[in-house]
């Protein structure tokens, strides 16, 4: 969960950083804020709502959701470390918001309307997938402040690195996160899926002991498969 | 009423993303996980397994 919400923050952070440095820091953490204030009603609104339905329900539908999430992730992970899909790298995407930045029009002296509405959809939509995978983490668990507290963490952690290094995004190793993230999503949803649906696992939690490794196994061994089948070409990509 | 739409069209985009296939598989495996575990046997395995073959399936279809 950790790592899932610290994906998140990066590519917030990423978003937030090209629109301050090339228009307007003001009106970037402006959107920020708005965003942020935006995102506590939202899940203000959603975390009760979430405690009152049944436990085995909940299970099953945070279950589906982490494992559709985890499957999209592990899928598009297998995919570049394969080298059949570019690595997504962070310098480039930052560069081409920057890009993007200084080409539109800046509105008068007054309020920057793209800094804000940029930072604010940006942080909002990363935010809500924190927020979703707290509340479902948290849920689960019966412990949404904890997670809280690790999402907390985590983007603030995030935000202390960029704030260190600024534009040198493409050190944090986004690929190595995404697949670490897709491998525990992929797990934890089937863990608490096959749990909500009715399932009994042997040797209880600790069968994740088993499954996260298992899944990472298979992940590991798909990347392999793909490359054989994909020939030399695709392996010569980066990985 | 086109803004329901877009807003059923992001949600869908949210959750589903770019491989509907997958999110039904996920469906019809904890469906039959529920009723393996109905008629009393053992369904645990039923969701391990349905992850794996989704995700071939999945990497198999993007990969042509």
């Amino acid at each position: 969960m950790f790592l899932a919400c610290a994906v998140e923050a990066v590519e917030a952070l990423t978003i937030v950083l090209a629109v301050g440095i090339t228009r307007s820091w003001r009106w970037a953490l402006t959107g920020v804020a708005a965003a942020t204030a935006a995102l506590a009603v939202i899940v203000a609104a959603l975390g009760p709502a979430l405690d009152a339905i049944p436990i085995n329900a909940l299970r099953v539908v945070v279950g589906a959701l982490l494992l559709v999430f985890g499957l999209q992730w592990l899928r598009k992970a297998v995919l570049r470390a394969s080298g059949l899909k570019a690595q997504r790298d962070e310098i480039k995407a930052f560069a081409a918001e920057t890009d993007a930045a200084r080409g539109a029009a800046v509105a008068g002296d007054g309020f920057d309307g793209y800094a804000f509405t940029i930072a604010f959809k940006g942080v909002l939509l990363e935010g809500l997938e924190v927020a979703f995978i707290v509340l479902t983490f948290g849920s689960s668990q019966h412990d949404i402040g904890l997670a809280a507290i690790a999402a907390g963490v985590a983007v603030a952690a995030v935000i202390l690195a960029g704030l260190a290094v600024r534009a040198p995004l493409g050190r944090v190793p986004e690929n190595n996160m995404k697949f670490a993230v897709g491998v525990m999503l992929t797990s934890f949803g089937v863990f608490w899926g096959a749990e909500g649906a009715g399932a009994s696992w042997p040797g209880g939690d600790a069968a994740l002991l088993v499954l996260v490794p298992g899944v990472l196994l298979v992940a590991l061994g798909l990347v392999q498969w793909l490359r054989r089948a994909s020939g030399p070409a695709a392996v010569g990509r980066p990985a | 009423m086109s803004r329901l739409v877009r807003a059923a069209h992001a949600v869908w985009e949210f959750v589903v993303g770019d491989d509907p296939m997958t999110a039904l598989g996920v469906v019809i495996a904890l469906g039959a996980t529920a009723l393996i575990a109905g008629a009393g046997a053992a369904a645990w395995w039923v969701m391990p397994l349905a992850a794996v073959a989704l995700l071939a399936l999945s990497l198999r279809r993007a990969a042509r």
